[in-house]
């Protein structure tokens, strides 16, 4: 019962699913580029302005993205029941959720990278020097928001309700990943900019210490 | 499964048989007399603050109060998912909602202070907005706890969120509290010096609290297992009526 070549295999499920349609991703782009624009409204845009609440925004953005996109993840398995034949394969059921998470991951992923330029052009904020930085900032964050997340979806899909308990569930525990997410940007936004160690050492344990949880307890949630 | 459902009514059973605990609620009853009154009128008056300051010996030792309830939860979350018993269940629902009672006593008696105080009822201060997280935190929990009807999958849920919960404490904590003495300064400094009688006064009324902690606690669970001695009989009745 190896991790990986299962996981590998389901991986290569989930991204294929998604690539069939692309209305994850989608879906996704999209609903962050309303709240991009609607957040324009609720301050006055001039780049001073957007170096303070821009990253803010931006993480906050992903966060409610995060919250509505991941839900899928378990449900669309409930369709077809195709949760239980996962189950039964001879495989580490934590694989099944890694090749979720990994998945989820990825998604959000491709959904920064379009959005990024969009958000830099948009709130006049010049992005590309601290390129290399802000992809690493972005990366701990997001994996923190697909380990939870993806985590979560499994719980919410099995309640009533599920649409509305998933926010619930994942908003305030991805607080401090939010906070020092937004932290770390702001940081890079700044003149000089400066890549808080802090913050970034704060996401990295954060994203340890919950994807060994996942690994540790994650398993209860997929049982029948 | 059998053996679960065995242990679950011999759990059940036995609390019943403890009864309602009248002579400890009495006894906690009056120590929370005397730590009311030590409180009130054998600690000194604060300084600068005055009289508002008493209410000090209450909004700290329910936070703690809050914590080790919370701690409950997390322990009890981890034993029921290593042996499946209910009893375990019944004590993590137990703790979380006290829990959130003391936290909530917490985040209603500060603002009552503060607004004397400083002047305002609120200000995003660390320990004011983690505190506010961690509450919110643990409202979900019991949100969750609502949301999933089978009382198996319920347990297991909710176990499982438990424990990412107290995971999620401190870095809820140092999160904001690095966040926040970047930015403005927290009212309440650290390291001050408390007077050796209030110190005492506020360990009994700690005291005092825990065993309010224990009564509820008890009673709680209590209601708990007769809520699954229910659940147990409504499903034998239904069984029953269709051989019937």
């Amino acid at each position: 019962m190896t991790l990986f070549r299962p996981a590998a295999v389901l991986l290569g499920k989930e991204l294929r699913t998604e690539f069939r349609t692309r209305e994850l991703l989608a879906a996704t782009v999209v609903f962050v580029l309303m709240v991009l624009v609607l957040f324009s409204f609720t301050f006055d845009p001039t780049t001073a302005e957007s170096k303070r609440f821009g990253p803010g925004l931006l993480w906050l953005a992903l966060l409610f993205a995060g919250s509505l996109m991941l839900h899928p993840s378990f449900t669309r398995e409930q369709a077809n029941d195709t949760l239980a034949a996962l189950r039964m394969s001879p495989i580490d059921p934590f694989s099944i959720l890694v090749a979720k998470i990994v998945a989820n991951c990825c998604f959000l992923l491709m959904a920064e990278t379009l959005l990024l330029p969009v958000f830099a052009a948009l709130y006049n904020l010049s992005l590309l020097p601290v390129l290399g930085r802000l992809a690493c900032v972005l990366i701990l964050g997001t994996i923190a928001l697909s380990t939870i997340g993806t985590t979560f979806s499994a719980i919410s899909s099995q309640a009533r309700m599920r649409e509305l308990l998933l926010p619930l569930l994942l908003l305030p525990l991805l607080a401090p990943a939010l906070i020092a997410s937004t932290e770390a940007t702001v940081g890079l936004l700044e003149n000089p900019p400066a890549l808080s160690l802090t913050w970034i050492g704060v996401l990295v344990a954060f994203d340890v210490i919950f994807l060994t949880v996942t690994w540790l307890f994650g398993e209860y949630l997929l049982e029948e | 499964m059998a053996e679960v459902r065995a242990s679950a009514l011999s759990a059940v059973g036995s609390a019943k048989r403890a009864g309602s605990g009248g002579l400890e609620t009495l006894g906690i009853a009056l120590l929370l007399g005397v730590a009311g009154y030590a409180a009130l009128f054998i600690a000194p008056t604060e300084r600068t603050m005055g009289l508002i300051q008493r209410i000090f010996y209450f909004h700290v030792p329910s936070a703690w109060t809050g914590f080790v309830a919370f701690a409950i939860t997390f322990v009890s979350s981890i034993a029921y998912l290593r042996t499946r018993s209910p009893k375990w269940d019944w004590l993590a629902v137990s703790a979380a909602e006290i829990g959130v009672g003391f936290i909530s006593v917490m985040l209603i008696t500060g603002p009552i202070w503060a607004k004397p105080v400083w002047g305002i009822w609120w200000t995003w201060d660390a320990r004011l907005t983690s505190t506010f997280v961690l509450w919110l935190l643990y409202v979900c929990y019991l949100l969750l706890r609502t949301l999933v009807d089978e009382p198996e999958r319920r347990a297991v849920l909710s176990a499982v969120f438990g424990i990412f919960a107290a995971f999620d404490v401190p870095f809820v904590y140092f999160s904001i509290w690095f966040f926040r003495t970047q930015h403005p300064q927290p009212v309440i400094g650290a390291g001050g010096y408390l007077d050796p009688v209030m110190l005492r006064v506020l360990l009994l009324c700690w005291a005092a609290l825990l065993g309010v902690l224990a009564i509820l606690l008890r009673q709680r669970y209590r209601l708990e297992a007769l809520r699954y001695e229910v659940g147990e009989l409504r499903v034998e009745a239904a069984r029953r009526g269709e051989l019937g």
